[in-house]
């Protein structure tokens, strides 16, 4: 398979849009990557009503507006790549369920809880699962993504040509497998280097979390001090699972793609991970909330970046070798695994991209506005009073 | 049981599942949302405390109920990768784009600024927070209109090339501007804002029975009165363009509509039944009643159901009928004929509430003493535009199977490949239990939040306290 749409128009605009969903994902870890982590920190940093109330208070202005970031990025995957969409949310099936119920107690959890005092208990446990759930699931799905998944077999799954599609049989297309789908199974996806992945961004998420209650609830108190520990010990924690989760990458799934041309970069955003690290290493130990915060988003940015430079141009990676835990090579000129999804051959039209691309050059800066309108108003410490109680 | 071990059927009812749920509280909240505006527009006017504990309340019926269509609005975004992964293949190049234009400049829109009427009131000036609660109500009313146009391209693809396996954009105005859309667009919106306009009525009529809160009361019935009567006989010029379209575009639903079996002029039946088996249907039938309101000519001729189950290389001898290279297949069709039905019905009963309404306002204002029966109908009203939604949708979308893609993909194809039945069963079973509990826990809600009612803030020389 050529790593080309046949048109270099058209690969541009491919390529525009996997770092176009790169940044979307990038967007969602900063922004919801904190109110994951302060969801998960909830019922162990705050003790009594009125913690949890100001703990609450922290995310309920913003997180629905950070949660359609994963949205936007859902529906960019479909606008963009419409096969890699179909491939993975039906391949990752229950797991992308467990996510989504996640997602959807997450969020009435949150506006729930303080309306409905009788349940409080109940949407309170929902509120942590809520939030553990997709926290945790996240890294797993990347994980996998990377070491590269079993993948029916033949070919042409877009269609890079009329004619290519034309020919085909559609009927059996349409009845069968599909060229593209998921063969593995559940338990596949557990596997050692995706669960490492899966507590790398968890650990990621809970120190945002962390860093973000330490800056807004009020200084002096109980809750300010639990973040302020919690904070310094998850972000240790942070570059202790980076290191174990590297260190398998390199042994067992970095020499698989060797030559990769993007790879190199990965390794440049590892060093930003170390120097993201070190910054809020240094600013937690000053005890500075702010810039603490700050630094600790840089982590996904890290993250994200690590993920999209080893991908590239593959969306969902195929396994060469089946029964081997580790999948693919591609080789300084070398075609990669027919079978996988690549930014070329899961692109969806130029029209498409282009209509997509004129969408988003006048959405983003908008929502930009919004978002900074938001975070202006919301600025500052919560006070006592700001919770009601 | 064949339903246990059938993916597609399992598939398809999961998703029905899904959608009338997220369709209960959708309406209802984009609704709500002009009711919200409107409250605060008049609490920005008037200055009166009590518009402002208007403006609370139904800000706070409106979140309530518009989280949960949020949240299960995401399963409806991840169903159609999860469940639909050959759908996707197929309609990814055009039903992605405004799925992802419906988050990038409706889902921030509202959501944030909802965030911002919810908690930033005594943040942010009088004037700021006014074109908040408009634009939260313009965000949704937006994602409305993104994601109808990716209904209406399924109803009636426009603007695409069919590549066997995929249907590739040719021209973007074409696909979004569909047959379909601008009928569906107003069809739909005006049916969301009569469902809100009952639920204030009824909400109203509650605090008229139970002698609490009267004067909001009123307010409300009027109101909701107001707003009901304007979108209901607009209802009309819309209903009318929507069955236009369904007799152009797509012959098979409209000939299910009426049971018509045979080619000629579409009746209109007020109570029968379809027999599929025999193709007959028996009943009180008004004729040519149905080609009247689809084309102002009671003689119009449509194709009958046998012609519409086979494919049709030509439509031309039916001048109501647009549709081109017809693929052919019938729905299920008394189903689609009783759930047609059923909404007009209902229909005609919201046009009978409006009046109970009207002549309940009329004697609250007067003073007079109000009979507990009508009060308890409007009470109840809701329930009328809740079912008439939700027939009506259940027209749509059965009507026009077995089609996903309109005589481009069926619905049996469009499943995804690997998702097992067992795994199906699962799913359902959770969906099931979940919407369940979030339903139990919406409804204690509401109910509590309407019991308490308004809250008027102490003013500072108030001569009296509350209502």
């Amino acid at each position: 398979m050529l790593l080309s749409t046949g048109d270099p128009v058209h690969d541009i605009f491919a390529i525009l849009w996997f770092l176009l969903i790169a940044v979307l994902l990038i967007g969602y870890f900063i922004l919801d990557g904190f109110d994951l982590g302060s969801g998960i920190l909830y019922p162990f940093i705050a003790k009594k009503e009125n913690e949890k109330a100001l703990v609450r208070r922290a995310v309920g202005p913003l997180w629905d507006g950070n949660e359609v970031w994963l949205l936007t990025a859902g529906g960019a995957l479909f606008a963009a790549f419409a096969p890699a969409y179909a491939t993975s949310f039906s391949g990752f099936y229950l797991a992308i369920i467990l996510v989504l119920f996640g997602l959807i107690f997450r969020a009435i959890s949150i506006e729930y809880r303080d309306r409905d005092p009788k349940w409080k208990k109940f949407w309170d446990i929902a509120f942590f699962l809520g939030s553990f759930l997709p926290a945790l699931l996240f890294g797993a799905a990347i994980g996998n993504v990377i070491e590269g998944v079993r993948l029916v077999g033949a070919g042409d799954i877009a269609g890079t040509s009329a004619a290519a599609v034309a020919s085909a049989d559609t009927a059996a297309w349409f009845a069968g497998l599909s060229p593209g789908d998921y063969a593995g199974g559940f338990f596949s996806l557990l596997n050692p280097f995706a669960l490492l992945c899966a507590i790398t961004g968890l650990v990621a998420f809970i120190t945002q979390g962390a860093a973000w209650i330490a800056l807004k609830v009020p200084v002096g108190s109980e809750l300010h001090k639990r973040a302020v520990s919690a904070r310094s010990i998850f972000n240790i924690l942070e570059l202790v699972v980076f290191v174990l989760t590297s260190a398998i990458f390199f042994i067992g799934v970095a020499p698989t793609f060797d030559g990769r041309s993007l790879l190199p970069l990965a390794y440049v955003f590892a060093g930003v991970f170390v120097i993201g690290w070190a910054l809020a290493r240094f600013f937690i130990s000053k005890g500075n909330d702010l810039l603490s915060f700050l630094a600790t988003n840089i982590i996904p940015v890290a993250l994200i970046g690590i993920t999209a430079a080893s991908l590239f141009p593959n969306l969902i990676p195929a396994a060469v070798n089946p029964e081997g835990p580790i999948t693919y090579f591609l080789l300084p000129g070398a075609d990669i695994p027919a079978d996988s999804i690549t930014i070329f051959n899961a692109a969806n039209s130029l029209l498409c991209l282009t209509a997509m691309t004129i969408i988003t050059v006048i959405a983003l800066p908008i929502v930009l506005v919004y978002h900074v309108i938001i975070y202006r108003t919301f600025r500052g410490r919560i006070s006592e009073e700001d919770t009601g109680y | 049981m064949e339903l246990l071990t059938d993916a597609v059927l399992l598939s398809r009812l999961q998703f029905a599942i899904c959608v009338i749920f997220h369709f209960l509280f959708v309406p209802l909240s984009i609704g709500l949302g002009l009711f919200v505006a409107l409250a605060e527009t008049r609490y920005y006017k008037t200055g009166d405390p009590k518009d402002k504990a208007a403006t609370k309340f139904w800000a706070k019926i409106f979140t309530t109920t518009f989280i949960i269509g949020v949240a299960t609005g995401i399963t409806m975004e991840f169903s159609f990768g999860t469940n639909w992964a050959d759908y996707s293949r197929y309609v990814g190049d055009i039903f992605g784009a405004p799925l992802a234009a419906e988050a990038l400049l409706a889902f921030f829109l509202e959501s944030i600024f909802l965030g911002i009427v919810l908690f930033a009131r005594e943040k942010i000036s009088k004037k700021l927070y006014l074109v908040s609660t408009w634009l939260v109500f313009a965000g949704s009313a937006l994602s409305a209109l993104w994601i109808l146009i990716a209904n209406s391209w399924m109803q009636t693809p426009a603007g695409y090339e069919d590549l066997g396996t995929k249907a590739e954009i040719t021209d973007f105005w074409g696909a979004a501007l569909n047959p379909s859309t601008i009928a569906r667009y107003l069809h739909t919106v005006d049916s969301v804002i009569i469902l809100a306009s009952f639920v204030v009525i009824a909400v109203g009529a509650y605090y008229l029975l139970r002698k609490t809160h009267v004067d909001a009361g009123k307010k409300f019935v009027k109101t909701g009165l107001i707003v009901g009567i304007v979108s209901v006989v607009l209802m009309l010029p819309f209903a009318h363009m929507q069955a236009t379209v369904v007799a152009e575009e797509q012959p098979a639903k409209f000939a299910a509509l009426e049971g018509q079996w045979e080619d000629g002029p579409a009746a209109f039946t007020i109570l029968g039944w379809v027999d599929e088996d025999s193709k007959t249907t028996v009943g009180l039938a008004i004729p040519g009643a149905t080609s009247l309101l689809a084309s102002f000519d009671a003689s119009t001729e449509y194709p009958g159901l046998n012609t519409t189950e086979n494919a049709v290389s030509s439509f031309s001898a039916y001048p109501g009928v647009k549709a081109e290279s017809y693929q052919g297949g019938n729905p299920p069709v008394n189903f689609t004929f009783q759930a047609y039905h059923l909404m007009v019905a209902l229909y005609l009963l919201l046009i009978i509430w409006l009046i109970i309404a009207g002549v309940t306002l009329k004697g609250a204002n007067k003073g007079k003493t109000l009979g507990k029966a009508p009060l308890y109908l409007l009470v109840f009203g809701p329930l009328i535009p809740f079912l008439c939604i939700q027939s009506g949708w259940i027209v749509a979308e059965v009507g026009r199977q077995p089609w996903v893609v309109y005589n481009l993909l069926k619905t049996a194809d469009a499943v995804s490949p690997v998702v097992s039945a067992p795994e199906l069963l699962i799913t359902i079973t959770l969906f099931v239990v979940f919407y369940l509990v979030l339903f139990i826990a919406w409804l204690r809600l509401v109910l509590g939040q309407i019991k308490k009612g308004p809250q008027v803030e102490e003013a500072p020389a108030a001569p009296k306290g509350g209502e």
